[in-house]
């Protein structure tokens, strides 16, 4: 690892004003990502502010019914919350398709949102990467591409989005929370939280320098059935090729969320109003505009057989 | 043999019983609070190891299994990717399973670290490490203390009631094969001892609920 210099911030205010005013500070949680990018020299912080001390772990009732998700709550016992397990069923599911035992130990909420992507060619610092280096190529276009994304690239950057929470919390509406280096707070809808690649595959999120997540909220719950379904190379402790994550109404209504295709977690409108149309049809509407290479083609109809394996799911239950 | 051939066991041997006299404390406590080669300023680092307060200064890029390892000289716990891939490192902390080398020990000032050498000892094994033993879960030896940390914090988690991958009602946990295999997934074994130490963790829970 490269030098650097280490604070614990005693305030959300203090930890935003710290990181902001120190060239090429970061902010440490969990740090199961960071750690592994500082290691390979992908990330060169000269400051880290660790977040954990500052008593956002808590997860509360809103007064609009929602639940309010600090950004310091760890993916376990995120997944474990009876309140999640029983009105979001589907972010405790995908919490729990993720990573380890270990490493859910650690992560937390925000982390998780801030997750940089799988790409191999992000990883190894002997090759091009946009994303890393900007202007510098993409070795991933032509190169080893099987597992990345194939919907909202560019011809800048083809990777994708590694998160399995952040695919339930596009489902489920969620909000993101934030406060900036001069105290100011905001809120940012997931889908507008992550940008696109276009010809900035450096910049992954709306956060502003210092700006920090201080929790992530949900709205009041939908009812349905919760279902994730993640395909990967093999049963556990793997990045999705192919994930779906879905609540089904009793009345055929459906909506749907894609995690290890897009630039981005994936949610499409037209994907949800062809629910009642079946696999087919909401693969077809989710894969609108996708753009494939020859390693990750196999993604299309993988999507379209991971919807109709939950669809006869669904029918066996009812 | 001669008595100048020097041996792997006997070096073994001569590091165990190093590791196991030496005053943990002073020796920690001796290091100078000075910067590091690359003149990174160093970090006062106090943490409670197996029931043991020690204080380090430790350049910040120090993890949790570097500080373990090379300045407490707790070398049970192992290195294995280095990355969290393999789940050699794995050691509780504050009562939790982790991964010990993507964390940094600066952000574990003032907690708990239980690590293989402090669940049980040779004369007084855990009874993880015994069922380990007498299921023969392991083959080279080197994952096996990152298993049996993990084994210990996996049956806690399912007495916590902390759904799983493979739980089929959220409501309810329940202790199944399925549940042990897919909770030990962080934990990589090349030789492939994985039935027998799910037979070992099976062995405990049974003892632990009857």
């Amino acid at each position: 690892m490269k030098p650097f210099t280490y604070e614990r911030a005693a305030s959300v205010e203090a930890a935003a004003k710290a990181a902001a005013s120190v060239q090429g500070a970061r902010f440490i949680a969990g740090g199961t990502n960071l750690l592994d990018l500082m290691k390979l020299q992908v990330e060169t912080p000269a400051h880290l502010v660790d977040v954990n001390h500052l008593g956002l772990d808590r997860i509360e009732k809103t007064e609009e019914g929602g639940l309010r998700i600090g950004a310091l709550v760890r993916n376990t016992d995120l997944a474990a919350d009876q309140t999640v397990r029983r009105d979001y069923a589907v972010l405790s599911r995908a919490l729990v398709a993720g990573a380890s035992g270990q490493l859910r130990n650690k992560a937390t909420t925000g982390g998780n949102l801030l997750q940089r992507t799988r790409c191999p060619y992000f990883y190894d610092t002997r090759m091009p990467c946009n994303k890393r280096k900007p202007g510098s190529g993409c070795g991933a276009m032509q190169g080893m591409s099987r597992s990345l994304a194939i919907l909202g690239v560019s011809d800048a950057c083809i990777a994708q989005h590694p998160s399995d929470m952040a695919v339930a919390m596009r489902l489920l509406d969620a909000q993101v929370d934030m406060v900036g280096a001069d105290g100011a707070k905001r809120s940012v809808p997931i889908a507008d939280f992550h940008l696109l690649p276009g010809d900035t595959p450096d910049r992954e999120t709306v956060l502003k320098a210092g700006e920090m997540i201080t929790s992530v909220t949900l709205p009041k719950p939908i009812g349905g059935a919760h279902v994730y379904r993640k395909v990967r190379d093999r049963a556990s402790y793997a990045f999705a090729l192919v994930s779906v994550a879905a609540i089904f109404g009793e009345d055929g209504t459906a909506r749907f969320a894609f995690g290890g295709i897009g630039a981005k977690p994936w949610r499409v409108a037209a994907a949800d109003a062809a629910a009642k149309q079946g696999a087919k049809a909401v693969a077809e509407a989710a894969l609108a505009g996708a753009r494939t290479t020859h390693h990750n083609e196999f993604k299309r109809p993988l999507v379209e057989r991971t919807l109709a394996s939950l669809y006869r799911q669904q029918e066996a239950r009812a | 043999m001669t008595s100048d051939h020097v041996t792997r066991r006997g070096l073994f041997q001569g590091g165990a019983a190093l590791a196991a006299t030496a005053p943990l404390v002073s020796q920690a406590m001796a290091a100078p609070a000075q910067p590091s080669s690359k003149g990174t300023p160093m970090s006062p680092v106090e943490l409670t190891v197996n029931g043991r307060e020690v204080h380090l200064q430790l350049d910040p890029r120090t993890t949790l299994l570097d500080a373990l390892r090379e300045h407490l000289h707790l070398t049970g716990t192992k290195k294995g990717c280095d990355h969290g891939q393999c789940g050699a490192c794995t050691v509780i902390v504050e009562g939790r399973r982790i991964n010990s080398c993507l964390t940094l020990a600066v952000m574990h000032d003032g907690e708990k670290v239980t690590t293989i050498e402090g669940l049980g000892t040779p004369e007084a094994l855990h009874p993880m490490q015994k069922a380990f033993i007498v299921h023969d879960g392991y083959q080279c030896g080197y994952c096996t203390p990152g298993q049996i940390c993990s084994a210990v914090s996996v049956l806690e988690e399912i007495d916590a009631g902390i759904p799983s991958h493979v739980t089929e009602d959220l409501a309810q946990v329940a202790f199944s094969d399925a549940e042990l295999r897919e909770r030990m997934s962080g934990n990589i074994c090349r030789c492939a001892a994985y039935s027998n130490i799910i037979a070992a963790m099976r062995d405990v829970a049974g003892e632990t609920q009857a």
